[in-house]
């Protein structure tokens, strides 16, 4: 099969259209650059009326918004999930690894939460209290000034609290509670555990013409055509493009490998393209990898050559290790004062008003490392779902389970409403032994080698599960409510989901001063090719219990500065 | 009429072009979904294609579906707000059923099984044997067995009945009006109605309130001072 080959040269080449892959974007287009983005999905603009699915009701679909065929709920826009047809991964020795793709114009930030935390001093020097996993070469005061960019470049919403780890920023102002909001804060104080408003990129005010003001709907998981919300492609792209940017978008391409010259230097990237299965190539004099950990990973170990033989930026071998992923678990309460509700519209903003960052010293604590709270619950809208196990609440209430006829009505209004949940997410450590590969017996449908994952918690993981399971069970009690389902136990690892399925998986290409020991260096750079960088998360050192796309957004904004820089000084 | 003859009444106003219809099923399933599909809820093509294939397709023969609307409105009966026909709950159980094979097994033998119990009591088919007798059934299968994982065939079959049934009225209109869910549209939401703090005994924080939206502000353009403090 003939390569076909573009004539055009790129200053830079950008792999992925997500966080990462959308800062540089806005960044190096905005600075006169001529910038070639390559995305595997189709193209996306969230107000596009073809597509959109906010403000959709249940009775819109055949379905009833049923996850037959998203994941998430067939509104949710990823296009995507935990399975890709015709796209495979496999596991090693029978561990296990959820890997969550969406291919599309702004990749996953077009359906994520939105909660957008900084990292703060202590999270970039885990090292230096417990001495586990490895410090950032960074810290906390070389981010700062990109996080504050970020942040009036985007917005969020937020609250100055002068809490030591977690840095206040440029925030607009948050919404009020919900009423079991107003009860969390109320149990929370009870227990001395810390609340405060919750810090999410959602415009509760303006911050430019081009932009809309939320309009609590509550669906930000399905991106918002009001572009009141950050995704890549409304918040970066459309506007680098509107600012005249030279951005070419090549979209439906499946990125394989990066090229390089006989001196080991990259030249561009070849991608099969979904639309003729041909494949193309592209070259740039700077090869962007933003196509998510796991993804960048991938394409590094797949792009062997005479000068990079155990694949592109990996002589340490460490391309693909130290992955890791959040902790998660939940838990969830019936609370008896919020059955038989006055109604009132309270859908809100796209995720919780206000959350519990982490507030203990790990000091006194049986595991290494802190989680946070989030918090659910109110009288959302109607979904395939609503009305299963329509009385399942009554046992609480020593009232008979089951039946049929008219009563069943009533007691769906009775309980809508009164079921509150917590998810706990914390920091898992960076382990060498937890890692991605290319497994050399399976290929995706483009012909392109598939990862296959062995990630194993270690028991800090399962322990700070455990705690997160009494405290949960302690804030739901302090609302007067009583717990749903049988704690989950030793057996059941505490809850403790499947790594990966957070969704917030980091670490495969580390950044570090020392090439032996890291993949990038301080400013994402590949020790091994000077002219390629990594800007997904993949160069995380450890992932703190922060959501990771706030810190991907600043570090590719740094990354993106200091490209400039090089290229002043005509160093590519 | 079955969900083919609808899809082709839709089309065509009438069933009867039959060489029309012909042509136009040679289009795209973007053209076909365009032309013929009443739901429009942002699928991708390759989506769109999949539920249009779904649409086509019948899996309930019409006795099975009487039997469902039968069974459906034992379940939930009609009330001043809203009925399994205004619900359409018949069409959503067969759609899912297309959507999720593992429902077509239990629910075409629990159908079975309801008219094989009923032909034994009183020698015709359930849609045929009276509310006295259908509902003596239904007590028999209507409560789980308390504290038992394992339930009988028959209890599993009702439970997974009562759930759709349940889950196809309330995200139906009526069933949404019912309910009393008043989002799903653009709105300025500026905190709990006092009405509900005071029947709750809650209020707000003061020093927390300071912290929250101005909302007659919100269209103000956000300006911070070099402290991070907004200012406008």
């Amino acid at each position: 099969m003939q390569i076909i080959e573009n004539a055009k040269k790129y200053d830079v080449v950008i792999v992925g259209s997500g966080a990462g892959g959308g800062m540089a974007t806005k960044v190096l287009a905005d600075a006169g650059l001529q910038v070639a983005v390559v995305e595997a999905g189709p193209y996306f603009d969230p107000a596009d009326p073809k597509t959109q699915t906010q403000f959709k009701w249940p009775y819109e679909s055949p379905r009833r918004g049923a996850n037959t065929k998203r994941d998430f709920g067939e509104y949710d826009m990823a296009y995507g999930g935990w399975s890709l047809e015709g796209e495979p991964y496999n596991h090693i020795d029978g561990t296990k690894f959820d890997w969550y793709r969406s291919r599309m114009l702004g990749g996953r930030t077009n359906h994520w939460g939105r909660i957008s935390l900084r990292f703060g001093p202590r999270d970039f020097k885990g090292k230096d209290r417990d001495g586990l996993g490895e410090n950032w070469p960074i810290g906390y005061e070389d981010l700062k000034p990109y996080y504050d960019k970020v942040d009036q470049l985007i917005g969020l919403f937020g609250s100055k609290e002068n809490l030591e780890n977690e840095p206040d920023g440029y925030f607009l102002p948050p919404p009020k509670p919900r009423l079991h909001e107003l009860m969390y804060i109320d149990a929370a104080r009870k227990s001395n555990v810390t609340v405060i408003p919750s810090r999410m990129s959602i415009l509760t005010k303006r911050i430019n013409k081009e932009r809309g003001v939320c309009v609590y709907c509550n669906q930000c998981n399905r991106s918002c055509a009001m572009y009141a919300d950050f995704s890549s492609g409304s918040c970066l792209i459309f506007p680098a493009q509107k600012n005249g940017g030279q951005v070419d978008l090549y979209v439906n391409a499946m990125v394989k490998n990066v090229n390089v010259d006989a001196n080991g230097k990259a030249t561009g990237v070849s991608y099969i393209s979904k639309e003729d299965r041909q494949e193309y190539s592209i070259s740039g004099k700077v090869v962007i990898l933003a196509a998510s950990a796991c993804s960048s990973a991938r394409i590094l170990l797949n792009s062997k050559s005479s000068a990079h033989p155990n694949g592109l930026g990996n002589s340490s071998g460490l391309v693909g290790r130290y992955l890791h992923d959040s902790t998660g678990a939940h838990a969830a309460a019936f609370v008896p004062a919020l059955m038989d509700r006055k109604r009132y519209n309270e859908d809100g903003v796209g995720g919780m008003h206000v959350y519990t960052p982490w507030w203990l010293d790990n000091k006194n604590l049986d595991f290494p490392r802190g989680y946070h709270l989030e918090l659910w619950g109110g009288m959302g809208m109607p979904s395939y779902g609503t009305g299963f196990g329509p009385n399942d609440l009554n046992k609480y209430l020593g009232k008979p389970v089951g039946g049929y006829g008219n009563q069943l009505r009533e007691d769906v209004k009775r309980f809508y409403g009164s079921v509150v949940g917590i998810s706990g997410r914390g920091e898992a450590i960076a382990r060498y032994e937890n890692y991605c590969e290319i497994d050399p017996t399976t290929v995706d449908q483009w012909g392109i080698p598939v990862l296959r994952f062995h990630y194993k918690w270690s028991d800090f993981e399962i322990k700070q599960a455990k705690h997160m399971q009494d405290t949960f069970e302690e804030l739901l009690t302090n609302m007067g409510g009583t717990m749903l389902g049988e704690k989950a136990g030793k057996e059941q690892n505490y809850g403790l989901y499947n790594p990966g399925a957070i969704i917030h998986e980091v670490g495969t290409t580390r950044m570090g001063d020392d090439p032996k020991t890291s993949v990038v260096n301080r400013f994402e750079q590949m020790h091994d090719a000077e002219n390629v960088f990594v800007v997904d998360a993949g160069p995380f050192v450890s992932q703190a219990d922060k959501n990771p796309t706030w810190t991907i957004l600043a570090l590719a904004w740094r990354t993106s500065d200091y490209i400039l820089n090089e290229f002043q000084k005509q160093n590519f | 009429m079955n969900r083919r003859e609808s899809i082709k009444s839709l089309l065509l106003g009438s069933v009867t072009a039959g060489a029309l219809l012909e042509s136009c099923t040679q289009a795209s399933p973007e053209q076909l979904e365009q032309a013929i599909w009443k739901y429009q809820y942002g699928r991708t093509p390759a989506e769109a294609a999949v539920d249009t294939r779904l649409l086509e397709q019948t899996f309930f023969s019409d006795a099975e579906k009487e039997q469902l609307g039968v069974l459906a409105n034992l379940i939930l009966p009609p009330n001043e707000h809203g009925s399994i026909e205004e619900a359409e709950v018949v069409p959503f159980i067969e759609f899912m059923a297309k959507d999720f094979e593992d429902f077509q097994l239990e629910i075409r033998g629990g159908l079975m099984w309801l008219n094989a119990q009923a032909n034994q009591e009183s020698g015709q088919n359930f849609v045929g044997c009276g509310e006295i007798q259908q509902k003596s059934i239904l007590d028999r299968i209507a409560y789980p067995i308390p504290d038992q994982d394992e339930q009988p065939m028959e209890v599993n079959f009702f439970n997974l009945m009562r759930n759709l049934v349940l889950t196809g009225y309330f995200t139906s209109k009526v069933g949404i009006e019912e309910l009393g869910y008043q989002g799903n549209t653009p709105n300025v939401w500026d905190g709990v109605p006092q009405e509900v703090l005071d029947d709750m005994g809650l209020a707000y924080d003061p020093e927390w309130l300071a912290k929250c939206v101005d909302q007659d502000k919100r269209n103000d353009i956000a300006q911070w001072d070099a402290d991070g403090n907004l200012m406008s």
